[in-house]
């Protein structure tokens, strides 16, 4: 066991590394001690994601070096850094969507895909309540799921440096506070943690130390528990944040959507299938859905906004029609636009640059062509509008939609949304992986979407944004909907209970 | 059709010879293909093996080392390919079809000389005791070596993909090159790698056809067979052993289309030169309703340069 004043477990000193047109990191330096959990907080861009790819070997700085254990660490690859016992949780999964879950996980670890790896896996997920089937497809997994896979591998090489980048984003917080238990416990054995964030509470309540970035260099290092979030978040983006103000709705309109009965079967094996889902959003109101990714969440978004057929006619209800059986681009026609969860391949094709992605849902509400044609100057000026409207830092409407970081590239598929004024939104996890700033900005614009007489329906696993934003709430637990409750008249705790599968709460109308 | 048996027993064998070269083609470029890189340069690297290894039995005389000849011929040309695509990141479809037709240009410029030289064929290797059972004997056991190869490359190669660790990583680097990057595997090493395999196969399957089926050397005797075997590995979705049971199917097309006249089939001979082809896109149709299998087994990466930059 390492004894603190042995000196820090690794120290990163003057860490530079530099892109054609941007520093990324400009000689920043961090020490961690064995047994500490270590906040990295910064905003996107702000360089984190590059320090913790020099620290595990994806990246080689330009100049600065690593100490391990105070001797220079040589981290040419990720093997050499897993030989010096870093793992790493990625926030971008490095999933094999083909294989299975014990075949991803044998690859990231070196060792077979066989039997005794499949029972140590069954042990760890179930000792860490991450439960997981070493036998199944990834591409039929959840998000969440999907995590589940890489926290688990790491935690299988039993880790002397655990990296961990947005971890708690997908889970439910009694799977976040027994995650916690979990990481307190690593780092009471002496394992350090690296534990990079935007849930400033969280950092609060887990870590010991944070080292916060801001364009690319280091701004301070802060003992969060004696800090509150609004400083951290200060301290982060340089100026104080506004935090989103609860602006509760007496007055409703008409209903504009409803669901009736929704009941989707399964599609394949894996997926679920939807049960008897009614609920109705009301001009003026956001109405939340709360769940742990996997539940449902996707086979909604696709019967809402139209991806999937559904049958009969009178399961769903956009102003007083039926629109079950119209295709995706009759509804946004007629004014129902969809945001999904996965924004790199659904929301957006990485491949195919702003303009073009704004023109790929823009084109039925907007303007976008001519006799037929594609106008690309009209594209661009919408993906201009969006990029200004919500300060999507990007090289203009050419960058391929991949070249955007998470938090960027999600502010400019919800923006696109938004700005086709549309009288139902549908959002599913709008600010996963996405830093305050940007996750405030979208709050925003949903409620001032809302103020102008639009419905929102907010599909979220993250309960503090929930909590904030809706005005009414519900939870979906496999494939079934519980009742909806007015937000302010219950607590998180009680949503966790529906997220557990309760349909009704004792003692709440 | 005649119920005599070694009347069975002689389409049987041409069956057999007509789907060996099919066999080795398809499961070089299935490896190929499983690490993400396409490469449609089959029938030129085929051609590049049929003529360097009759070549070399022609002034040597010595069959083994002439099969050797084939497949270093066939991996010389997959190395071209390699270099072009991996190294250069070049577009794997362009400098494939530049691949076949280099490959039969120069075939049939080295080939000139070779054109009406005589050979008697790879020797028939009878296993004792078992080449006498009556049928069965001759069916299974009295082949040349490369029949008897390609019926132990299939297990063989299905064997590495599913069950070694070597297998795995070439799958994951088929299916998301910047995932196996990520976790430090080598992506540009193992695709050259499964490149030269699939070059080395289809080198045999080119040194089978000159030195084994025909045996003789005529330009451009592949006729088209790297393009079936390019379409058996689809067929497949990707699998060996349906490679095996498709390159068996489309041999007995292949003779069907030969001795349709003899034996009463009154089709006409482009029809039946289409059916591989025509049975593919109805297997494509068939497969894609079980999403499953095809997410399971084909390569998302395929075709893909790869950029080791992030």
């Amino acid at each position: 066991m390492l004894n603190p004043a042995d000196g820090p477990l690794v120290s990163m000193r003057g860490i530079t590394k530099a892109y054609p047109g941007v520093i990324a990191n400009d000689a920043v330096s961090l020490d961690l001690q064995a047994g500490e959990i270590h906040a990295l907080l910064g905003e996107n861009g702000a360089g984190k994601s590059t320090l913790v790819k020099v620290l595990y070997g994806l990246l080689q700085p330009d100049t600065g070096e690593v100490l391990w254990r105070g001797e220079h660490a040589k981290l040419r690859s990720p093997s050499d850094a897993r030989n010096l016992g870093i793992a790493m949780v990625f926030q971008h999964f490095s999933l094999f969507e083909s294989l299975t879950v014990v075949e991803n996980i044998a690859l990231g670890m070196a060792v077979s895909a066989n039997d005794s790896l499949r029972t140590r896996i069954r042990e760890v997920s179930s000792r860490y309540g991450l439960p997981l089937d070493p036998d199944r497809d990834v591409f039929s997994l959840s998000v969440g799921e999907r995590q589940r896979i890489e926290i688990v591998r790491c935690l299988l090489q039993e880790p002397q440096l655990l990296i961990m980048d947005e971890p708690t984003s997908v889970l439910t917080p009694q799977e976040v506070s027994e995650l916690f238990v979990t990481l307190k416990r690593l780092a009471s054995e002496g394992v350090g943690i690296l534990y990079i964030s935007h849930k400033l509470d969280e950092i609060r309540e887990l870590c010991d130390v944070a080292t916060i970035l801001r364009g690319g260099k280091n701004v301070a290092t802060a003992l969060p528990k004696q800090e509150s979030a609004a400083s951290l978040a200060a301290l982060m983006i340089g100026e104080d944040v506004q935090p989103v103000v609860r602006v509760d709705n007496p007055k409703t309109g008409d209903p504009l959507f409803a669901l009736n009965k929704l009941d989707v079967p399964a599609k394949t094996r894996q997926s679920l299938a939807l049960q008897d889902l009614s609920l109705v959003v009301h001009a003026g109101e956001i109405v939340g859905i709360a769940g742990v990714a996997g539940n449902g969440q996707d086979e909604l978004l696709s019967a809402i906004a139209g991806e999937v057929p559904v049958q009969p006619d009178e399961m769903i209800w956009l102003k007083g029609e039926s629109v079950a059986g119209w295709t995706a681009g009759q509804r946004r026609s007629f004014g129902l636009c969809a945001v999904p969860e996965e924004r790199l391949g659904h929301a957006a094709v990485p491949s195919m640059s702003l303009a073009e992605n704004a023109l790929l849902t823009g084109f039925h509400r907007q303007p976008l062509q001519r006799a037929g044609l594609i106008a690309m100057s009209r594209c661009k000026r919408s993906a201009n509008q969006i990029i200004d409207t919500f300060s999507v830092q990007c090289h203009g409407t050419g960058s391929a939609a991949s070249s955007l970081s998470g938090g960027n590239l999600q502010k400019f598929v919800v923006g696109r949304e938004i700005l086709q004024s549309p009288d139902v939104l549908v959002v599913s996890q709008p600010t996963w992986g996405v830093d305050a700033g940007a996750a405030a900005a979208i709050h925003k614009a949903l409620q001032s979407l809302v103020k102008e007489g639009a419905a929102v329906l907010l599909i979220s696993q993250d309960l503090d944004e929930l909590m904030a934003i809706t005005d009414r709430i519900g939870a979906l637990c496999a494939g079934r909907l519980s009742n909806f409750y007015s937000t302010p008249s219950i607590d998180a705790q009680q949503v966790g209970q529906l997220m557990g599968g309760k349909t009704a709460l004792d003692g709440v109308a | 059709m005649s119920d005599d048996p070694s009347t069975f027993v002689l389409i049987a064998l041409t069956v057999i010879t007509a789907a060996t070269p099919l066999v080795f083609a398809a499961m070089g470029e299935l490896v190929t293909e499983r690490s993400g890189v396409l490469n449609l340069g089959v029938e030129g690297m085929m051609l590049a093996g049929a003529v360097s290894s009759f070549l070399c039995v022609h002034l040597t005389g010595n069959a083994p080392l002439s099969l050797l000849v084939g497949t270093a011929a066939g991996i010389v040309m997959a190395l071209l390919f390699g270099f072009l695509t991996l190294s250069l990141q070049a577009s794997q479809v362009a400098t494939g079809l530049a691949l076949t037709i280099f490959g039969t240009g120069l075939s049939a410029l080295v080939g000139q000389s070779l054109i009406g030289v005589a050979y008697e064929g790879l020797p028939k290797l009878s296993v004792p005791v078992l080449s006498d059972i009556p049928t069965l004997g001759p069916l299974l056991f009295q082949h040349d070596v490369l029949v008897y190869g390609s019926w132990l490359l299939v297990p063989a190669v299905a064997y590495f993909l599913n069950r070694t660790r070597g297998g795995l990583v070439l799958r994951a680097v088929g299916d998301s090159h910047d995932a196996a990057h990520a976790l430090g595997y080598r992506v540009i090493r193992v695709r050259y790698l499964a490149t030269l395999f699939g070059g080395a196969c289809s080198g045999l399957a080119g040194a089978y056809l000159s030195m084994a089926y025909a045996p003789m050397w005529v330009e451009n005797m592949s006729a088209g067979r790297g393009w079936i075997a390019l379409a058996l590995v689809v067929f497949a979705v990707w699998q060996p052993g349906w490679v095996l049971f498709g390159a068996y199917l489309f041999g007995g097309i292949t003779i069907l289309q030969l001795h349709g006249q003899g034996i009463g089939i009154n089709v006409p001979s482009q029809l039946m030169s289409m059916l591989p082809y025509i049975t593919t896109i109805v297997v494509l149709v068939l497969i894609s309703l079980d999403q499953g299998r095809v997410r399971r087994n084909a390569p998302a990466a395929i075709g893909q340069a790869f950029h080791p930059t992030t």
